[in-house]
This record gives C-alpha cells, sequence and structure tokens, in this order.
C-alpha cells in the first residue's frame, strides 16, 4: 500500500502535465487549474499518508518503480527511497507547493498563457519530487536538470521581455556550471564504489581515501553552489526575479533552490569524511550569508530584497551543513520554506494591489489599504528577522548555536552579523512598504485592492505555519524534528552544552533581532533623513552595495565578454576558413558538374537525338505507304500476289 | 461435255472483272458487289474442279463461302450505313481513315 501510494506521488502531477501540456488548449483555464492543483494536492495527501507510516512503523521504504539500465557494473532503476529526511521534503514540496499552486490561480488569472503556466509548475513539482526521491544519484540527476529546466522556462515566462529572458539563459548557464561539477562527483562516485545507489554507496564510505572524499564532496558542492545559489555562482537568483511571483517563491524560495542543502545532507557521510570539504561548505555558506545580507540593505526593488535574503538565509543552511548541524541545516530549510513562501506571496500581493509596482521608493503607507497582506507580510519579517517564538527565531538561532559550541567563532560573528542586517533590511521593507506616508502616483493609489480570498488563503496557511513551524524544532536540539531525522543527520555533535549558555545564545539572538528592528525603526520611521545622510557620507559604500558589489559586471568582465570574444573569433573562422574550404570544395564540384553536363548535353544527347532523328526521317517516308484507303491496300496485295506469282513460276522452272 | 478449261476460262474473267471492279470503281457499294463476284468466280472455280475431281470436298467449300458472303455482305453494308452517316458520302478515296 505505501509502496503504491509512494510511486503515486510523482504520477499525479506527471498526469495534469501530460493533460495541460497536450490538450490545455482543449478546455477552460478553470479546469486547467483546478486539474494543476488538485493534482499537487492528491500527491500531498499521499505524502501525508507514507508519512504517517513511516511515523508510525519507523522504517525507510526503497521502492523501485522502473528497472531503468542495467549492464555490466551498472544497475540503475528508476526507485525511490523514503526515509525521514525524504519525507519532510516532501511535506514541504507538496505543501507548500499546493498553497503556492492555489495562490497563483488568483495571481495569474487573466494572464495569457494561463495553461502553460501550471503545465511547467506541475512539471517543476514532478521534477522536484524525482530529485527528493531518488535512491540513487541518477534519478537525483534528472530531477536536477528538470527543476533546472523548469526554472528556466518559468523565469522566461514573460518571454517577450528582454529582460525575463536574459535572465532566464543567464540562470540557465550559471546552473550549468555547478552541474558540471556534479555529474564529475557520480562519475567519480561511480569509480570508486561502482554503484550509484545512495544506501550502497553509504556502506562502502569506509573504503573512500580521504582525498578522493575530498575530491567528491566539492564536486558535489559545486553542484549544490550552483543550485543554491552561493557565492560564487549566486548571480542568477536575483535575476530570477523576472519570473512570476509564485514562480520566486515556490522554484526560487521555498524548493529548488534548497536542492543543494538536501543533497549535501543527503550526502553528509562523504562530506563528514573530509574535513577540508566541510570547512569550504561552512566557510561559503558563512560568507554568503552576510555578503548577500549587505546587498539587501539597499536593494529598492521588493522581489529583489528579498532574493538577496534568499541568498543569505541559504547560506545560513551551507553553514549549518558546514559545521555538521545537518539537522538544524534541514529545519532551516522548512522553516524558510514556510516564511519566505509567504513573503514572497505577500509581496505579490502587494505587487497586485499596486497593478505590477515592485519599486518600495514608490510605495507606504499601504498598511490600511491592505490590511491582511500587511499582517501576512508582518508575520513573515517577524518569523525571517528571527524574534521568539516565530519560526526562523528556532532554526536561526540552532545554527548560530551550535557554530558557537563547535567553536567556530568566525562564522558565529559572520552569521550573527548577518541575523542583524537581516533583521534591519526586512524591516526597511516593512517601513517603507506599509508604513509611513504614501509615495504613490495618484492613478495606482487609487486602484490599490486586497487580494482575492484564493490568494489570501494560502497566505494565512502559511502565515500559521511561520508562527508556529519552529515548535517542530522545540526544544532546541531535542525536538520532534530532531529525533525524526535522527536516523538519517545525526544528532550533529554530543556535546554537552550547558542549558545556561543555549539560553544566552537565545538571549543574544533575539537582542540582535530586535536590535535591527529598532535600527530599521530609528532609520525609517524616527529620522527619515537619515538614510540619505548616511549614503552620502559613506558615498563609495553605498553605490558599491547598490551596484552589488559589482559583481555581475565582474563576472562579465571576466567571462561573458572573453566568451563573446571567443565565440565571434570562432565565428570569423567558421565563416573565412571552414567555409571557405567548404566553398572551394563547392566550386570544384560545380566545376565537374558543369564539364559533365557539357559532354551529356552535345555527345551523349546529341548521339542519341541523331538516332532518333534518322528513325523519325525514315518513318516520314514509310508513312506514306499507308494512304488509308482500301483499294491502295488491295492494289499492293494483287501487286504482291502477282510477284509471287511470278516468283514460284520461276522457281518452279529452275 | 463442256471442258473444264471452258470454266476455268469464265471464273478467270469474272475473277479479274471483280478485282479491277474493287481497284477501280469508286463507289462503297460497287466495290462490295465486285468483291461479291470475286467471290462467286472463286465458286466457280471449286465446283468445276469438284466435278473434274469427283470430289464433293470443292462444293463443300464453295458452300461455305456462300455463307461466308452472306455474313460480309451484311458487315459490308453496316459499315457502309455508318460511314455514310458520318461523312454523307460513299466515296471510297474520301475514306482514308484507316492510317495511323
Amino acid at each position: 500500500m505505501t509502496d503504491l501510494l509512494i510511486k503515486l506521488i510523482p504520477l499525479f502531477p506527471l498526469l495534469a502535465v501530460i493533460l495541460n501540456g497536450f490538450l490545455g488548449k482543449r478546455y477552460s483555464h478553470e479546469t486547467a487549474h483546478r486539474l494543476a492543483w488538485g493534482s499537487v494536492g492528491l500527491s500531498f495527501l499521499s505524502t501525508i499518508a507514507v508519512f504517517v507510516d513511516i511515523l508510525r512503523t519507523g522504517k525507510s521504504y526503497e521502492v523501485i518503480a522502473y528497472q531503468w539500465i542495467f549492464g555490466g557494473d551498472l544497475t540503475i532503476n528508476l526507485a525511490y527511497l523514503v526515509d525521514p529526511l525524504t519525507c519532510i521534503m516532501l511535506l514541504v514540496v507538496t505543501g507548500v507547493g499546493l498553497l503556492i499552486h492555489i495562490y497563483s490561480v488568483g495571481y495569474m488569472h487573466g494572464e495569457s498563457g494561463f495553461t502553460r503556466f501550471f503545465t511547467y509548475m506541475n512539471l517543476f513539482m514532478v521534477s522536484m519530487l524525482l530529485l527528493v526521491m531518488g535512491n540513487n544519484y541518477v534519478v537525483l540527476f534528472i530531477g536536477w536538470e528538470g527543476v533546472g529546466l523548469c526554472s528556466y522556462l518559468l523565469i522566461g515566462y514573460y518571454y517577450d521581455k528582454v529582460s525575463a529572458a536574459k535572465a532566464a539563459s543567464k540562470a540557465f548557464v550559471v546552473n550549468r556550471i555547478g552541474d558540471a561539477g556534479f555529474l564529475l562527483a557520480i562519475f567519480l562516485i561511480f569509480v570508486n564504489f561502482k554503484t550509484l545507489d545512495y544506501t550502497k554507496v553509504f556502506a562502502q564510505i569506509g573504503l573512500l581515501s580521504p582525498e578522493m572524499a575530498t575530491a567528491i564532496a566539492l564536486c558535489l558542492l559545486v553542484g549544490a553552489v550552483g543550485k543554491s545559489a552561493q557565492i560564487p555562482l549566486y548571480t542568477w537568483l536575483p535575476d530570477a526575479m523576472e519570473g512570476p511571483t509564485p514562480v520566486s517563491a515556490l522554484i526560487h524560495a521555498a524548493t529548488m533552490v534548497t536542492a543543494g542543502v538536501y543533497m549535501i545532507v543527503r550526502n553528509h557521510v562523504i562530506f563528514d569524511s573530509s574535513p577540508t570539504a566541510m570547512a569550504i561548505v561552512g566557510t561559503i555558506g558563512g560568507i554568503t550569508a552576510l555578503f548577500a545580507a549587505t546587498i539587501g540593505l539597499v536593494q529598492t526593488d521588493i522581489k529583489r530584497v528579498l532574493a538577496y535574503s534568499t541568498v543569505s538565509q541559504l547560506g545560513y543552511m551551507f553553514l549549518g551543513c558546514g559545521i555538521g548541524a545537518y539537522t538544524a541545516a534541514i529545519f532551516h530549510l522548512m522553516t524558510h520554506a514556510f516564511f519566505k513562501a509567504l513573503l514572497f506571496l505577500t509581496a505579490g500581493s502587494v505587487i497586485h494591489a499596486l497593478s505590477g509596482e515592485q519599486d518600495i521608493r514608490k510605495m507606504g503607507g499601504l498598511s490600511s489599504k491592505i490590511p491582511w497582506t500587511h499582517r501576512l507580510f508582518l508575520i513573515g519579517t517577524i518569523a525571517i528577522a528571527g524574534i521568539p517564538p516565530l519560526a526562523g527565531f528556532w532554526s536561526k538561532d540552532e545554527i548560530l548555536a551550535h557554530a558557537f559550541t563547535h567553536h567556530h567563532y568566525l562564522l558565529y560573528g559572520m552569521a550573527a552579523l548577518g541575523a542583524l542586517l537581516t533583521s534591519f533590511y526586512m524591516f526597511r521593507l516593512m517601513y517603507l512598504t506599509f508604513y509611513g506616508t504614501s509615495r504613490m502616483d495618484h492613478h495606482t493609489e487609487e486602484h490599490v485592492h486586497e487580494s482575492p480570498m484564493v490568494m489570501v488563503g494560502p497566505l494565512m496557511v502559511l502565515g500559521v505555519l511561520s508562527i508556529l513551524g519552529g515548535f517542530l524544532g522545540f526544544p532546541p536540539e531535542q525536538g520532534w524534528l530532531h529525533q525524526f531525522l535522527e536516523p538519517v543527520a545525526g544528532l550533529g555533535g554530543e556535546h554537552a552544552v550547558s542549558t545556561g549558555l543555549v539560553l544566552t545564545l537565545m538571549m543574544v539572538a533575539t537582542g540582535i533581532a530586535l536590535l535591527g528592528w529598532a535600527l530599521a525603526h530609528y532609520f525609517y520611521s524616527v529620522n527619515l533623513s537619515a538614510p540619505d545622510r548616511l549614503a552620502k557620507q559613506f558615498k563609495a559604500a553605498y553605490t558599491t552595495l547598490l551596484n552589488k558589489y559589482y559583481i555581475d559586471e565582474l563576472y562579465d568582465l571576466i567571462w561573458v565578454e572573453p566568451t563573446k570574444t571567443l565565440g565571434r573569433w570562432l565565428d570569423w573562422f567558421d565563416r573565412f576558413v571552414i567555409d571557405g574550404l567548404v566553398h572551394a570544395v563547392a566550386q570544384l564540384a560545380d566545376l565537374v558538374a558543369a564539364a559533365s553536363t557539357w559532354a551529356e548535353k552535345y555527345v551523349i544527347y546529341g548521339g542519341l537525338n541523331a538516332i532518333g532523328y534518322g528513325n523519325h526521317l525514315a518513318a516520314r517516308q514509310w508513312r506514306q505507304l499507308q494512304s488509308g484507303m482500301v483499294h491502295h491496300y488491295a492494289a499492293v496485295i494483287v501487286a504482291g500476289i502477282f510477284l509471287l506469282a511470278v516468283i514460284v513460276q520461276l522457281i518452279m522452272q529452275l | 461435255m463442256i471442258p473444264l478449261s471452258a470454266y476455268v476460262a469464265v471464273s478467270a474473267a469474272l475473277f479479274i472483272t471483280g478485282l479491277l471492279g474493287v481497284l477501280i470503281r469508286r463507289n462503297f457499294i460497287i466495290v462490295l458487289m465486285s468483291v461479291e463476284i470475286m467471290l462467286n468466280a472463286a465458286n466457280i472455280n471449286l465446283i468445276a474442279f469438284s466435278h473434274y475431281l469427283e470430289s464433293m470436298a470443292g462444293q463443300m467449300v464453295a458452300l461455305f463461302i456462300i455463307a461466308i458472303a452472306a455474313g460480309e455482305a451484311a458487315i459490308g453494308l453496316a459499315i457502309i450505313i455508318v460511314v455514310f452517316r458520318g461523312k454523307i458520302s460513299t466515296n471510297v478515296d474520301e475514306m482514308n481513315f484507316l492510317k495511323w
């Protein structure tokens, strides 16, 4: 029963993809969206059934859906592994996915390509489910590429917009770099273990030399860094905000970008055997968390602020992985999925209310006009800022505490500073959007309206999850989630930490978050001229941040432009050298053909025509004989008989 | 008793008459009649030799020829009528459509 349910989970959305993709034009938008979210709903229900089963029996399932490739050493099945880790991922993916699908029905209402949108969204669900459910690296990779493809398709949803098309290509190309690393890791794993199944690989981990473990872990890390938008491959994520807002929420905040974290936790056995790789993971996470937060301080596009905050939060998860706090990383992944989906969707609601305006400099004073959106955005903000008892506090504090108690003081410092900045820029967003005086133009202001129930409903569910989600991991390090994930991720360090230290760290974290709030309140509510004055005073720093440290420009200079130059040079080579050769050969063939045409025309055809014409002339003479008059023929017959008689006579006489 | 040569002479004379009629006359009906004369010349010849050789085979063939002549006359007249309907003429010289 559970086996069947597991097989069904990715099949429901796949069915919707097939129906909507091939027949979607034949029926109404209502049917299309019902199919889309209905299929995700069914997946969600199946997931819950599987989850309850695993919760009760405590065992994990390996189900072979289809025997795919076999021969020699290689056996690859389309098989699923459902253990507690997969379960949590499945619940997040299908649960948050379902809410966002329902929200999209309202948000995308009236868009052209409505059915296309839901087809891509469902295809994304299929890929993401394969990604988290696969029991071997190949299925993981299929899902990995599938979500990349859907990300590309959905970022470029408004494909007639140049910036969207460019952002889509950028996301695709940058992800390709990561995927190349991931592919190398898969090759290395196969060479070393002669198998690609997780369980078999992890069982043989002891045979791996430390150097090889480091190599594999680093290759995996390259893949994770690409997909989860960490330094140095994070540049695609902010641009990915060109896609519709539900896409940003589902793919570029809640699920796809966390695939890297999931992959590292899934492969934590490999990472555990390489301290070097672990240190690099942690450092990348810490730097990204702080770096992205600083950029988020000055951005003016509501979705871009959230995008940088996503990069930053993913940095926390990487940091958690790097210090061995896998459960905490997954915990943060889960709570982040709740509150970041909430934030993106409420941001979508704000954009919806303002008829497409995304610039926070042109907002303000919205709290009374769209009260539900305001309340829910506030919940999301408090959750991400890390103020207890909302979800973000518990998970983020656990990563911070783990860093501190395991003596990663530098990482702790970076993460704590990042948390301060996070709190600051989120409340800055809050104040600029919802409080103060309105800076909207008159026309937009008249049309401000609260979103319909189909949008607000899912937001409320996410709001509740953002408030209560943190208690799944309460009390810290011994919560329900930790015990549930213990068979997969381990309990992290076995350090006996005094309760006093834990409480102190919690208080510090809360203090940091509140300090961020207070700063934001001072700058954007009390002393409104302060931000501009500061910007003037630290002009160099301000412009650097506003231009995102010129990283995009740097990459353009180092990679994109040289590649383009190389492309132009190859184009020239192709045009003049290769095409030249080809043209020369073609001309030669042309000449030969012309010669043989001449020979055929005048020699062969001439001969044939001469024969034909000869026959023609002869025939013209001969046909005079056939006059068509009976008595001529009779005369010929008579003459013939006469001649015959004479001949016979002559012969007889001989 | 009339000698055989006399019969053969009459037969030859009739046959030449018929042949000349076929070759020279321009009216299709007369051409047809000339053919009949030629056939009858052959009949006289056959019967004369039959009598002379005291064999009945010649007379048998003569009877066959009479039957065939009747059929031929019928078909010939039918052809003449068809052609006449199309051409309003029984002139043989105008009937040159037996070529290519």
